[in-house]
């Protein structure tokens, strides 16, 4: 399976507070809920978000507040993968959890441009700037979370063993 | 094969003789918890997935106190599914408005959590049971669904971070001040995926409180749990509280840590975390003259007893400058009574500042105490994110209750040493 978009890219340290503020942790319909993903410090990304696209960033993605709502708001907006240097643990496991796929790559992250149109090979772990051309392996998840991406999250997972 | 305080307390959940760092484990979950933010989405994931009953209906607990008491509409809609999920599957552990408390001071207050046990819930800071000598973990809300579901959760066993303490606190400085300075020293990822554990001489001398505190903040490291040994004041807290038995766990001396930090308490200052990410510390000594417009004492990390006798004194017979909005929040009931019984209630009013019922209320920004554009707080929570307790062009300044009661008084961040008597 492979995922491409362009790329919308972000630093060190993005908390699940500026990835959905908590004054909107009230709101239960996830269709309005995605409207404010990123705003605390990107306001034109729920604006020019496309299906498809891809979400760049370097250290510690994900890091603060357990809310799940942070991995959800990113997929609702249609963001295929997000690749980071490294991720927050919470937001890791969450986001293998409820099916946002995710890779770790110091270089990807820190080599991948704003903009850039990039190609996520999920099978090889492979990552591919069609932009500059550069090909980057992101490190690959051992079998036993492979299994819960593949019955499509947690829940799924543990139904699946029990029947 | 030689195994850390957190490695022993996984291997026994797991049934297992010992575990090695990097293992994937399933192991059974003494109790779960989840608020009125985290335990919808769990619910609603739970049904989804057609799971109809709770694993145990003593070990499921639910405590809302996030945007509680209900902040608008949506809020009380949410508490409802709370609510209602409880009623449903007969759960005994559930806290709504007037038996609740701020989630991580009610569960160890109630005896809820003990030592040598594990626990999993929605909230990030969920690692503050580690003061206990358990081993407990933040997680996200499918996670929180799964364990209430069977009992059980997967985790990668951790390595471990280990901080040999030892001396003890000078006057003024607490936990809040040992858990800044530990992460200003390691960064926000620090500790990521790892353990952090607390040894040495000096942790017989910080309370529980202190402890709590320090747990609490193990999370801002990026930790997957912080937890300090089980001693005499472990067992002195739970007595009365705690009635099961309990396991004290012990690191093997011989047990391998990624890396030693030696840190001597008595020579560590009041710190202070600079927006926008708490390992942006600075002593108070460093920090120069930081206008304040509020203050704000409580929390999950710093809203227990020993933090509001420590506001109370630096507060008493004093007034708060006028245009420092002070509010003091009790993490639970019976802090709140003891703050009545003990007279700090009447010194908090008296200087001027107001006492909030239990909630995490403005910690994230949810309500009772919202910054405008351009504000700042110094504040006794956990985060200064972004936009954490307002606007986005807001300020937090992170700070034991000694330090945000002294800033209170003078309008800006201030040393306790330089207002007391």
């Amino acid at each position: 399976m492979k995922a491409r978009g362009s790329v919308f890219k972000y630093g060190d340290n993005v908390d699940t507070d500026v990835i959905i503020p908590a004054r909107y942790l009230n709101i239960a319909d996830p269709v309005e809920l995605a409207t404010h993903c990123m705003e605390d410090i990107d306001t034109e990304f729920v604006k020019n978000v496309k299906k498809g696209d891809i979400m760049v960033a370097t250290k510690n993605f994900g890091c603060g507040s357990s809310r799940e709502h942070a991995p959800q708001v990113i997929r609702d907006n249609g963001i295929s993968c997000v690749i980071a240097s490294s991720f927050a643990r919470i937001f890791y496991r969450s986001s293998i959890n409820i099916g946002l796929p995710i890779m770790e790559s110091e270089e990807a992250a820190n080599a991948i441009s704003a903009g850039d149109e990039v190609e996520v090979d999920f099978d090889t772990g492979i990552i591919t700037d069609i932009t500059t051309g550069e090909q980057f392996q992101a490190a690959a998840f051992p079998p036993f979370l492979q299994n819960i991406i593949r019955a499509g999250g947690l829940l799924k997972s543990l139904k699946e063993r029990e029947g | 094969m030689a195994m850390t305080m957190t490695q022993k307390i996984l291997a026994s959940h797991a049934g297992l003789e010992s575990v090695t760092a990097g293992q994937l484990i399933e192991a059974n979950l003494d109790l779960t918890l989840a608020n009125d933010i985290t335990g919808p989405v769990a619910i609603r994931e739970m049904e989804k997935a057609g799971f109809d009953k709770v694993f145990d209906r003593n070990k499921v607990t639910l405590v809302m106190d996030h945007f509680a008491p209900n902040k608008d509409i949506k809020s009380a809609e949410q508490c409802l599914t709370c609510r209602n999920f409880a009623g449903k599957h007969e759960v005994v552990n559930f806290f709504d408005v007037g038996q609740m408390g701020i989630e991580h001071a009610l569960l160890p207050e109630k005896g809820l959590v003990g030592p040598g046990e594990l626990i999993i819930g929605a909230d990030s800071h969920t690692c503050t049971y580690g003061a206990l000598g358990a081993f407990s973990t933040g997680v996200g809300s499918t996670d929180l669904a799964a364990g209430m579901a069977t009992g059980k959760a997967w985790f990668k066993v951790p390595s471990a971070i280990k901080f040999n303490l030892t001396g003890s606190l000078p006057k003024y400085v607490s936990g809040k001040d040992v858990i800044l300075h530990i992460i200003g020293l390691i960064g926000v990822d620090g500790a990521l995926y790892r353990s952090m554990e607390f040894t040495g001489d000096g942790v017989a001398s910080l309370s529980m409180d202190d402890r709590f505190t320090i747990c609490n903040m193990a999370i801002e490291a990026g930790a997957k749990n912080g937890i300090f040994p089980v001693d005499e004041k472990t067992m002195e807290y739970i007595e009365g509280r705690v009635n099961r038995p309990v396991t004290k766990y012990e690191a093997d001396p011989d047990a391998v840590y990624d890396e030693t930090y030696d840190i001597d308490l008595s020579a560590l200052r009041p710190t202070v975390a600079c927006p926008h990410l708490p390992e942006n510390t600075k002593t108070i000594d460093e920090l120069g003259k930081i206008e304040i417009q509020q203050a704000v004492i409580g929390s999950c990390t710093n809203g227990r007893i020993q933090d509001m006798r420590e506001a109370a004194a630096i507060l008493k017979g004093k007034k708060v400058q006028k245009n420092v909005r002070t509010i003091v929040i009790p993490a639970t009931q019976e802090i709140y009574l003891q703050c009545i019984r003990e007279g700090l209630a009447e010194i908090f009013v008296e200087a001027g500042a107001i006492l909030s019922t239990p909630t995490c209320g403005p910690c994230l920004g949810g309500h009772m105490g919202i910054l405008a554009h351009g504000e700042r707080a110094v504040s006794t929570t956990n985060r200064n994110f972004v936009g954490r307790m307002g606007h986005v062009s807001s300020e937090i300044y992170l700070a034991s209750p000694a330090v945000a009661a002294a800033s209170a008084i003078t309008g800006y961040i201030t040393d306790p040493a330089d207002v007391a008597e």
